[in-house]
């Protein structure tokens, strides 16, 4: 009850503070007042107290269900809000959803559990205590109209937020005893559906924040705005690890609009000026003397070197190990060694990095798009030297995450070291393309030699993988590290769990000499699933072809204990219609990978011309997570997840000089566009029984599968990405 | 000082002449829907139309429109965002994040005011937005069904 009480205060402090004018602090006229707004600004002016911590009704029965993660266009708000309400029962029609702060989470014991939104964790690391939320507030709304009618709650059933009394045939609605259910104490037990009887999970429900995105009215982080508010746009050191040594404000301080030139910790310089426009034309203009610091020397060539290094290197960390490959490659009647390179490459959302801050000496509010409100918040709290529980964030919907906005919050850092030099007054903080290209947190960079051996027959028997690379974990969490091994490093390669690689290699060595060059790595949608599912599956092929053996038959041989990625690999491999030529001049290619948790496949069909031009035609993708929760969203995001792989391997490229990121822009950094895109057959075959991934795992296979496509076609192995730097001609 | 004809009104706005269109709209008018997200006319996030083609506002100096010229964004496409493409995106759930879709909506509106019924292949050469997120095939599919909707509702008009 207590923690109620609090809640209801606490939501309506927050209604004073965001949209009373004048009164200290106001959002204004541009508030993102929408269905997946901040607390409480979905629900208008009423305090209706909430059923628990998941689910508020209001008297006209509308429902509004709390989401915790981030929604960043991966469908996530409308895939949780669907979990919430298949339990509580819920007229859908009706629902609404809105975020609460991670200040609150912070108040209430975490009541809301994680706010972080990656991994693609956001379904399958809550759906439990998500749909239990559901559940006890459906059993207290039961309870109070059992209450109101005398009657034993068993009496009483409940479907689309009307209550019924069975014998008398009464009924009642959600919203006229959701104020009574909140004065009762939440069961302590409840049952969970079988999910044969779920009605919503499993339904291709349309997502519940569309309509504002068709008209310009979704408020992103970049288009806030707020009465008094100052813009400023920012520059650091292009050269990583490198200072700011001196500016000279005088030549701009008198240019239109700017109010204030400030340095933002050791590396940065910021123009604050009254409008964005004049505070990057000023930047432009700003002479800025920088110390290069201890990278400047650092080149793509001179990490080439670093990798090629750890490549033959004695030491190494063992990801996966079975048998003896060293002595199987040994015996073995043919093998195959082949090198394998994937570059830097980074996030690009389209909405650059940006944050709004306000200080003062005793408080710190922040306005960010964030995959994780709990560290955007603890980032705050640091760059604003205040307790924690003097700080707020408020999420604004993202322009696209993909990792860059969930381990790091440098933007919500330099927006508040800003707003400190200038406190009380409101400061968005808003990064250029240029800023965003050049102050990314990289998907980090690696080598691979694989060896493979041949019995007699054409089997596998001896596999050997040395990765030689970047560690994301060794710079962005050392804490997640065990003995000094970065075991992310090894994703679809690994023994068992969410990332085990989907074959049975009678002699197996996996290794990684962790090799870490100066350039920040970070989280890149697929993590490092991206990189290693290329060289496994084109190395497979390799290994099929040296066999003289069709690719799936050589796969299919290793999969007999993996029968869940085996069935993914069958549907593709059959949809596709692979044992049938493909149509004239088109050529097919494999992969499959276990991701995320979830079973993934993909065939690719492609054509290149005498010119060498590439044609994606079609990619037929198979997934199993295990449930899925909305089938359409999860065709979306297989069809999304393309478009980011297949950018990545067409073009995607941050190569180094002079320590810094040579690229700049989306003309030298250049994304997919609709031309290059291929049809996309998405299969989805939920096996039941486990909770998988859906944002990313299918990532991992649209490379592979058209780079095998495209050996097929050519004969021409490609062994590095991106495939703008190779020449397709036929060999 | 600028005078621009904005979403059907006649405006006059203080501000340099070499400020690109893109910032009046977002700084100076509020009207946000228009995106900026490269700065350098090659994403399209920021695509508005001028008498009706699609052009991008983000470096497009106001010194170079005049008053009599057409301008229109995202908020003006439709009075009450029924315009066939925001009928259709919303149908098909286009969207993912959403940031793009303002501007590879209006790309799609000025294709199909030179061409009511597209090709692939004139959706392949028009459309030249990035998303990041990867929403091109309902894309595809969102103008091909806005086209139908046009069809059905000027049929509708004339009987």
């Amino acid at each position: 009850m207590m923690n109620r009480e609090r809640v209801d205060i606490s939501r309506r402090d927050f209604l004073i503070r965001t949209t009373t004018a004048g009164a200290g602090f106001s959002l204004g006229l541009y508030l993102p007042l929408s269905s997946a707004g901040v607390l409480a600004a979905g629900s208008g002016s009423s305090a209706v107290p909430e059923v628990n911590a998941w689910v508020v009704i209001e008297p006209d029965d509308t429902v509004i269900i709390r989401i915790a993660r981030s929604e960043m266009g991966q469908g996530t708000l409308t895939g949780l809000a669907q979990l919430v309400a298949e339990e509580l029962e819920c007229d859908w029609s009706r629902v609404k959803t809105e975020y609460p702060t991670p200040g609150q989470n912070l108040a209430r014991g975490r009541v809301w559990g994680s706010f972080a939104t990656g991994g693609s964790q956001g379904i399958r690391g809550s759906h439990l205590y998500v749909r239990k939320g559901g559940a006890v507030a459906r059993e207290m709304l039961i309870e109070a109209a059992a209450e109101a009618w005398d009657v034993p709650m068993e009496e009483c059933r409940v479907a689309e937020s009307v209550i019924t009394h069975t014998p008398t045939g009464r009924t009642t609605s959600y919203g006229k005893v959701a104020a009574a259910a909140a004065e009762l104490f939440p069961p302590e037990q409840v049952e969970l559906k079988n999910p044969k009887d779920w009605r919503l999970i499993g339904q291709p429900v349309k997502r519940l924040d569309t309509v504002d995105k068709l008209t310009g009215k979704q408020v992103f982080g970049a288009d806030l705005q707020m009465p008094g508010m100052l813009n400023a746009a920012i520059r650091a050191c292009p050269t990583f690890g490198g200072r700011l040594k001196s500016f000279d404000q005088a030549k701009v301080r008198k240019m239109p609009g700017v109010r204030q030139v400030v340095r933002v910790g050791d590396d940065a310089v910021a123009v604050v000026a009254e409008t964005w426009w004049q505070a990057k034309t000023a930047l432009d203009a700003l002479p800025i003397d920088w110390d290069r610091g201890p990278n400047a020397a650092v080149s793509t060539a001179s990490i080439e070197q670093m990798l090629d290094e750890g490549l033959d290197s004695e030491d190494a960390f063992v990801g996966n190990r079975s048998g003896d490959a060293g002595k199987a490659l040994r015996g073995a009647v043919k093998t195959v060694e082949a090198t394998y390179r994937y570059p830097y490459q980074n996030h690009a959302t389209m909405e650059p990095m940006n944050a709004t801050a306000r200080w003062t000496e005793d408080r710190c509010d922040v306005w960010c798009p964030t995959q994780n409100g709990e560290a955007a918040l603890q980032a705050a709290a640091e760059a604003a030297g205040l307790p924690i529980g003097k700080c707020e964030v408020y999420k604004i919907h993202l322009g696209g995450g993909f990792g860059r906005r969930g381990a790091f919050h440098d933007f919500v850092q330099q927006a508040v070291l800003i707003a400190k030099q200038l406190p009380g007054t409101p400061v968005k903080l808003l990064w250029t393309r240029e800023e965003d290209m050049q102050h990314g947190h990289y998907h980090p960079i690696t080598k691979a030699r694989l060896v493979g051996g041949l019995d007699e027959k054409g089997d596998l028997v001896g596999l050997h993988v040395r990765i030689s690379g970047q560690s994301i974990l060794a710079s962005v969490n050392p804490g997640w590290m065990s003995n000094g091994v970065d075991m992310f490093t090894f994703q679809g390669l690994l023994p068992d769990g969410d990332h085990a690689i989907s074959y049975t290699v009678p002699n197996l060595l996996v290794e990684h000499a962790m090799r870490n060059p100066p350039v920040p790595p970070g989280f890149w949608r697929g993590v490092n699933i991206n990189q290693n599912a290329i060289y496994l599956e084109s190395f497979i092929d390799e290994l099929a072809h040296a066999a003289g053996k069709d690719p799936l038959a050589f796969r299919r041989r290793l999969m007999a204990n993996h029968p869940k990625s085996l069935a993914v690999l069958n549907a593709v491999a059959e949809k596709a219609g692979w044992d049938k030529p493909a149509p004239a001049g088109v050529y097919r290619g494999l992969a499959v990978c276990k991701a995320f948790a979830s079973h993934v496949a993909a065939c690719a069909e492609v054509s290149v011309d005498d010119g060498g031009r590439l044609k994606i035609h079609r990619i037929v993708a198979a997934t199993d997570p295990g449930y899925a929760v909305n089938p359409q969203q999860i065709e979306a995001q297989v069809e999304g997840s393309f478009v980011y792989g297949l950018s990545a391997l067409l073009y995607g490229e941050c190569t180094i000089r002079d320590g810094s990121v040579e690229q700049r822009n989306f003309n030298d950094y250049p994304s997919m566009l609709i031309n290059e895109m291929p049809e996309v057959d998405v299969i989805v075959m939920p096996s039941g029984g486990f909770w998988g991934g859906i944002g990313e795992p299918t990532i991992a296979v649209a490379a592979p599968a058209v780079l095998n496509a495209i050996f097929a076609a050519t004969g021409k192995r490609i062994r590095q990405c991106p495939l703008k730097n190779t020449d397709l001609r036929s060999a | 000082m600028a005078k621009l004809k904005i979403n059907g009104n006649m405006l006059e706005i203080d501000v340099d002449g070499t400020t690109p269109l893109l910032w009046v709209l977002r700084e100076q008018l509020g009207l946000t829907g228009t995106k900026y997200s490269c700065g350098i006319g090659v994403c399209g996030s920021c695509t508005v139309h001028v008498d009706g083609e699609a052009v991008r506002a983000c470096i497009l100096p106001v010194s170079a429109l005049k008053p009599s010229q057409e301008i229109t964004t995202i908020e003006g496409l439709s009075a009450d965002g029924t315009h066939p493409l925001q009928q259709a995106w919303e149908e098909l759930d286009v969207p993912q994040c959403g940031y793009c879709q303002p501007g590879m909506i209006m790309s799609a509106a000025a294709l199909l005011n030179e061409n009511p019924s597209p090709s692939d292949a004139d959706i392949d050469a028009k459309v030249n937005n990035i998303c990041r997120c990867g929403t091109f095939n309902r894309v595809r599919r969102g103008i091909h069904l806005a086209a139908q909707i046009h069809k059905g509702a000027s049929k509708r008009e004339r009987s």
